[in-house]
This record gives C-alpha cells, structure tokens and sequence, in this order.
C-alpha cells in the first residue's frame, strides 16, 4: 500500500550541493521543503576519526553503496552494456551533504567561452571547426547573466583565492577569503610555469585560508592542512560543505525538513503537471508518495536522467536520429599530464584538497586552436592535496607492479615524485550518451541508467597537447625524469579519474535543444526543475561545482518566482 | 622526531581553526582532542596476529577466514612476493598483511556487500571492470587453490615449496591472465590479491596489517597527524614517527 503523506511546496531529490541550495533558498523565502536523500544523515562530529585511508579513500566508506544501485556502461552502441559493478572511474555521492562532503573544494567558475561555445567557435574559427558528430551548443544564458549566482555561491563558501587570474569572467566581487598558503612545491610551480611565459594564479579553494562566517550566518572554520581531505569529510568544518552551510540555513527556518533513508523511485506525473514524487523508506520497506506543488530534481546527473526517463517525462535522445534531448551531450573530463622524478624529497604528504597552483593560458580559447585538431583546453594545476601510501606508489614506466623492484621505487619516490596535471574540457559526440538499461535493475526494481561513452579525437588530440606542456613544465622544475600521460585509448571504467560527470539534462534556448530552460524548468513542466552539472552542454577544462552552485541559486529564483506566478519562466 | 611532530598545542589549535573565536560545530572537534599531544605510544588496537614477537599478548594468531593452513600458507608466500622483505624493511608476513587479507575476507570487503552483484553475468570487455558472480572471498578460495595446482602442474611441488623466482613465475603467468580460475580471471584474482598485499602493507595497523607501522616508517608516511598547518610553508622535508588512529 503506498501512503500518500501531506502535501509541501517544494521537495527536493537528495541532499547534496544542489538539494541543499534550494532548500535554504527556499525556505528562507517562506516555502515548505522536504528534502528526500537515500542516504544517512551525517556532519563534522561523525568525522572525528576520519584519518583512515583504507575505510574512506579506497574502500569508499561515504559514497554510493552500488549493491543498491548502479549504472551500467559501454564503450559504445555495438557493446552489451555491463553494470558498474564497483567503483571506480568517478565516485558517486551518498548521505546527507552527498558528494559536497568528500570533495576536494577548488572551486571555479566557468569561462565566457564555456557558455557560448558555438558562437565564439564559429566566429574565430568557422563552421567547420569540429564535424557536426561533436552537438556543440550555447547554453542559453552567458557568462555575465550567470556572475551574480557564481558571486552569491562563492559567499555563500567562502572561497579563498587571490583573484589573480588573467583570463577569467569578470568579478563584482573578490574572493570571499585570502588564497590558501603558498607551499615551496607550488612556489616550484609558479616560478616553472611562470618562466615558461604562463600566469599562474592560487586555485580558489573551499579549504578556507581563515574563519568566516557567511551571509546565512554559518560558520567555516579555517583549513589545517591535515591531508585527509579529497574523499574524507572535514573534521574541523573547515572545508566547506553543505551539511555546515546551505543545510543549517535551511533548518533553522523551521521551513525544512530533510529525510533520510527516501529512496525516489519515480516523479508522479499528471497531465502536464508533476503532482509529487514517490519514494521508499529503506529501513522500513514502506512506499510513500510526498506530493509537492514544485518537485526539484538535485539527485546529481545520474539519477536526474534517470528519474526523467522512468517517468517518461521529455523525449528521450536517439543517437540514429539524432532527435530527443533526455540523454543527450554526456560529457566527462580528459585528464592530460605528466610526472616528475626528483632527487629530492618533498613533504607531499601535508596538504589540502584544494591547495593548488594553476593557470589558464591554456584554457578555454585563451591560446589559438587554428592549427590544432581541437578547440578549448584545460586548466594546468600543480596541486599539493596529500599523498596516501595505499594509492601512492610512483614507479617509472617499465618497472614491474610487484615484488622488489616495485617496493624500492613506490617507496623511494614517495616523497620525490610530483605531477603537474590538466583538466581538460570535454566536447559532446552524438555517440556519447545516457539512456535506460533494459536488462539490468536496482534493488527498488528499476530500471538501471545506461551509459554509452568512449573518447572522441577531440579529446585525444586535446590530451596529447597539453601533455606535452606538462611534462615541460616539469622539466623546467628540475625534475630528474619526466613521464608525459600515454595517449589517450578506449575510455575504462576501472581507474579513477574524475567524478566531473556532466549532461544528459542540458539547459538550452529553445525546447529543441534542451531538457530545461535557463531556471533549470522543465521545458514540457512548468513545476518540474533539474539541477546539477547535467545541465553543462559541454564541460570545460575545470572542476564543476562553482558553475553547479551559481546553477542552483539561479534555480531556486526561477522556483521561487514559479510559486507566486506559476507558468513558464521564460 | 617524534616531539616535534607534536608540535601543535591544543591552544595553538584552537586558534588557527578560529574555534576559539566563536562558533562550535557540535562538540566533535573539541571531543577529537581529547588525548591529542599525549604521550601514549601509538599501539596497533588489534595484537592478536602478532608473529614478530612485540607484543605481551602474542599467542598463536587467530584466523577468521582461512581454514586451512596450506591455503593460508599459500596467501603468505604469495604477499610476500608482492612485497618483499628486504635492506628497505619489513615485507608482508612481517607486517602481518595476510592476517589483515584473513579478516578482510571475512567481513564485507570478502563478501562484495556494497558492490552490484545481481545478475544477469555476462564476460565483458576489459573497459567494463569487475563481472564476475564470484565474491571476493570466493575468488581468493579459487585463485589460492589455482595457485597450488598451477605450482603443481609447472613444478611437481605445492605453492609454498618453490624457490622464489619459480613463485614469481607462477604469479607471472596468474598476472598475465594465463591460467584458468572457474567462475573468474587469474588476471583479476592478481589484481584483488595485489591491491589487498599493499592495503595491508599501508592501513593503519588497527586493521591487523601494518605491524608496528612497519609499512608507514619505511614509506616515510606519518598516518594520522591532526595538521600541518604550521609546517607546510618550510622549505625542508620533514620526518615524522608514524601515528596510528588508534593512539589518539
Ligand atoms: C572525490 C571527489 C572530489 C571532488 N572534488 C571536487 C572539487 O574539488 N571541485 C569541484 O568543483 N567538484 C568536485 N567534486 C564534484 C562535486 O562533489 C559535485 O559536483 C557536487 O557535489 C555535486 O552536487 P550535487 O548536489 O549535484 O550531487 P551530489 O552531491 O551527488 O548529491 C546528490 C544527492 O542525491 C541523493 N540521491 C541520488 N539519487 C537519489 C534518489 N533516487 N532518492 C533520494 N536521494 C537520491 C544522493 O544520495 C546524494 O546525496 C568532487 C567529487 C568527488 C567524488
Ligand atoms: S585539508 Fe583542510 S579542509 Fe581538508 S579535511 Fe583537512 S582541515 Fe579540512
């Protein structure tokens, strides 16, 4: 029997960085949210002993337990799709927070060029820049229409940066907080890159450099460089998470309500209405519908496609055709670079998850595509985010993964190895998309999501560019030997590489080319919104969570608007 | 060493969070503390495996997984071909990684309980990962017994009594994914059972492996150390004596 409880504003589909934003959002403006989140709830006391490598960066103690759910992945349409198993290529979110509390927090915005992608590329270069299989598109809203949502995120965080970046958008406002420390490894940087004719910059980073309270009034501590940050939660609420901010904010309205252990296994819809969603107690095996006059999607891209596509809510892609959007332009991240062997040793160990130098000379359209086979780029990073001796075992190329050999060189080179890496953009193929798998399915009985990915040319070509200019810049830093990546091959879901998922639910200027419009509404629902990086048409050569929170503010004023005039908001 | 490692006071910590300014998170971070700059020797929670003979409470370890003693054996050698003992320290029987392996299997590293083990089955490409129906406890039962029977067909003699380089041959030939193992991949059993000698190598010792941070001291990692702050600006490399979890 499914219980259908009292009915809210606004519910919300998981608790994490965009959950948390509308909840606060919302709830400040008056509205009644329930916030549904699968996982447990959790905060900073819980991370009192979270210096365990073993139980949190290899065996994934915070994320998605994947004997619930999962997706399955091929390499391509002729493959038979095979379910993720385990973790592995990226990291999905789980519990109150989601992946907003073991991430590393450099936080950026994305460039002019992200958001005009086409235009731009077409103006500079032509039409034929890239074959019409790469489904480039502008996003529908422009850098500067987005900077007051990137600016309300940014203090909403407390990021600390030194704004000394060259090639950015344009700032109403500094950075919140002063850069994080710079270390002897990222002046070793500065100076390389700096010499090399680059203008290196301090990542902005969610590690605050100094206490701060923001504008709701929370409290984020400053950052103690414990080196237990990337896939740990904080224990000094020192790295800013939604479970410290966004959801107190929320709380302390009396406006919210999160509940934990609700799994969504379907948006009810009716009509042209979506009248709520139905869920399920994990615990007590119970199913309930929680009818909502607004139902927001924030359960991060996986399961925002998802959830879409079991409700049949828009017209799925079909790569044949080329006609639908639900699906379309999933795009991933490339991950060029390059390691340095020293003679000497370094305190690796010591950092933080955001702590980092970087620059963008070869990002976006800051440097000339015209004789290369690709367009945008990658922000180049040294980052000092604390090495682990489980998932830390430099070797040189050639020597065996085992026995004595291994053991001498993965120890010796622990402190002496450095790497200086890309994130590369990611361009969206007509192959490269998510659907509904028809074999396999979660323990609610759903449908699983299917991925079908592989790399494109533009993204070997772009991968061996900028390679190429890491391993010079290791060079320049006087390493002893320098390894650039190995081309680009079959994309594998075994190894880790980011959890910078992005598409499937892109936002557009027209209904023909996106699943929402730019308040992230549902082109065919008016009281339907979709948040989160499956929004991105294109991802960019930097992490996404800056662009994802500017999106969520962006969100919560379109929901907020919607429930006092209702209809289309555009 | 070890005093300096210490080297942050609970007031200068307070500080440099800003705690003292203000707000408190719950009470966690203040609890955290507690025994923090104590001199309490860092001390591995579990003894009962110890074969080096540190500790007063050692007696004839406990198995919670392995049943017989040849497999286990054989899982000993196996690790310690892995890692080697050597000039550098300690290898895994020393550091205790096969009774770590032992207790890992038993619990729900062993029985996959957070990983998708419905079916259908199916043989993927090598892209798509792990597809086996077998859990990991039940690949390390076959690749165990494969690996006996692999030493037997090559050598006429069981895994345990081959010299060194022919246990390296036979592990070769699992790596390179030459052998048959029902039900998996020779290739993936190497893959479980060399991720599984270097976690035990490299946990804290509250797992079981890790003997007297053996593994920390020779990489040269200080486990668990509350901060950094006060450190990380120096130009010089630092050394620490390791600190297990279990000593805060
Ligand atoms: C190790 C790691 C490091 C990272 N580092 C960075 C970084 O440095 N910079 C950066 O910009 N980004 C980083 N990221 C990415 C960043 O964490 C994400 O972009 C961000 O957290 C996404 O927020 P979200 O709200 O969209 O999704 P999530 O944080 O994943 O939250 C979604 C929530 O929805 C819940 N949910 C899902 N499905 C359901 C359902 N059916 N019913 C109920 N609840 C559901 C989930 O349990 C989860 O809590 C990192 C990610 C990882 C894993
Ligand atoms: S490095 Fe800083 S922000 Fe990250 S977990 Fe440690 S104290 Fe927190």
């Amino acid at each position: 029997m499914v219980k259908t409880l009292p009915k809210v504003d606004v519910v919300t589909v998981g608790v994490g960085w965009t959950g948390g934003i509308i909840a606060a959002e919302c709830a400040k403006a008056g509205l009644k949210v329930v916030g549904l989140e699968r996982g447990q709830k959790r905060g900073t006391s819980d991370y009192q002993q979270i210096h365990d490598e073993y139980r949190y960066a290899i065996r994934y103690d915070l994320m998605q337990d994947l004997s619930r759910e999962t997706i399955t992945f091929r390499n391509n349409r002729k493959m038979k799709a095979l379910p993720m198993r385990q973790l592995g290529s990226f990291l999905l979110g789980e519990g109150l927070g989601g992946s907003g509390t073991h991430w590393n927090g450099q936080t950026f915005r994305f460039l002019p060029y992200d958001f005009q992608i086409k235009t731009m590329t077409e103006k500079k270069y032509g039409k034929n820049k890239l074959s019409t299989d790469y489904l480039i598109q502008d996003w529908g809203l422009t850098y500067d229409e987005l900077e007051p949502y990137f600016d309300t995120f940014e203090k909403t965080t407390g990021i600390s940066g030194d704004g000394k970046n060259k090639h950015g958008g344009k700032r109403s406002n500094p950075y919140p907080t002063p850069a994080m420390k710079t270390t002897p490894l990222l002046k070793k940087f500065e100076k390389a890159s700096g010499k090399l004719g680059y203008s290196p910059y301090m990542m902005p980073s969610a590690n605050l450099s100094e206490p701060y309270k923001n504008p709701d009034g929370e409290q984020i501590n400053a950052c103690q460089y414990c080196g237990f940050c990337e896939r740990f939660g904080c224990e000094y609420g020192a790295k800013t998470s939604p479970e410290i901010t966004v959801v107190p904010t929320a709380t302390k309205t009396g406006n919210f309500e999160p509940r934990f252990h609700a799994n969504v296994v379907e948006v009810v819809k009716k009509g042209n209405k979506v009248t709520g969603v139905k869920y399920i107690d994990t615990i007590s095996g119970e199913e309930f519908i929680q009818p909502a006059d607004v139902v927001v999607l924030t359960s991060y891209v996986m399961n925002n496609a998802k959830l879409l596509m079991v409700s049949n809510i828009g017209e799925m892609y079909d790569p044949t055709t080329g006609k639908g959007t639900l699906g379309r332009n999933y795009c991933y991240q490339i991950l060029p670079g390059a390691s340095g062997f020293f003679d000497e040793q370094y305190n690796t160990f010591m950092g933080a998850g955001a702590l980092g130098m970087c620059f963008d000379d070869l990002n976006g359209d800051n440097f000339d595509h015209s004789d290369l086979k690709f367009i945008h780029g990658a922000n180049v990073a040294l980052t000092q985010t604390g090495t682990r001796p489980i998932g830390t075992n430099p070797i040189l190329p050639d020597t065996p993964t085992w026995g004595a050999e291994f053991k001498k060189q993965s120890i010796e080179n622990f402190t002496r190895s450095l790497g200086v890496g890309g994130q590369g953009a990611s361009m969206p193929h007509k192959e490269n998309y998510l659907s509904l798998d028809n074999v396999y399915k979660d323990s609610y009985g759903v449908p699983l999501l299917q991925m079908t990915y592989n790399f494109t040319d533009q993204d070997k070509a772009l991968h061996k560019h900028i390679s190429k200019k890491c391993g010079d810049i290791l060079k320049e830093m006087g390493a002893k030997t320098v390894v650039v990546n190995s081309d680009l091959d079959q994309y594998n879901i075994v190894p880790y590489q980011s959890t910078h998922n992005t598409g499937g639910t892109v936002m557009s200027l027209t209904p023909e080319e996106g699943v929402v419009n730019n308040y992230l509404q549902h082109w065919d629902v008016d009281n339907l919104f979709v948040v989160g990086a499956g929004n991105f048409s294109n991802n960019s050569g930097y992490n996404p969570t800056g662009t994802v929170g500017a999106l969520s503010y962006r969100c919560a004023e379109g929901i907020i608007k919607y429930s006092k005039k209702g209809g289309s908001l555009v | 060493m070890s005093q300096e490692g210490k080297n942050l006071s609970r007031r200068d910590f307070l500080k440099t969070t800003g705690i003292a300014t203000g707000t408190l998170v719950g009470g966690g971070i203040i609890g955290g503390l507690i025994g923090y700059n104590t001199n309490k020797k860092s001390k591995p929670s579990n003894n009962a495996n110890n074969t080096t003979g540190h500790d007063e409470h050692s007696g004839i370890p406990a198995r919670m997984f392995f049943m017989s003693q040849t497999d286990f054996q054989v899982l000993s050698n196996a690790t310690e071909r892995i890692f080697p003992k050597d000039d550098l320290g300690a290898g895994a029987i020393d550091l205790g990684v096969p009774y770590f392996i032992d207790r890992q299997l038993a619990g729900n590293y062993g029985s996959n309980s957070r990983e998708y083990m419905k079916g259908p089955f199916a043989v993927g490409a090598p892209t798509q990962g792990y597809q086996s129906h077998l859990n990991r406890a039940e690949i390390f039962t076959q690749g165990i017994i494969a690996l006996e029977k692999e030493s037997k067909k090559r050598y006429k003699k069981g895994f345990s009594d081959l010299s060194e380089k022919q246990m390296d041959e036979v592990l070769t030939a699992f790596q390179k994914d030459e052998v048959k193992i029902p039900g998996a991949s020779s290739a993936m059993f190497f893959g479980l059972l060399r991720s599984a000698t270097l976690e035990g190598a490299y946990s804290d010792p509250m797992y079981g492996g890790n003997k007297n941070l053996e593994g920390w001291k020779m990489k040269g990692f200080p486990g668990h150390q509350m901060a950094y702050i006060s450190e990380i600006e120096k130009d010089e490399f630092k050394k620490y004596e390791p600190k297990s979890l279990g000593s805060i």
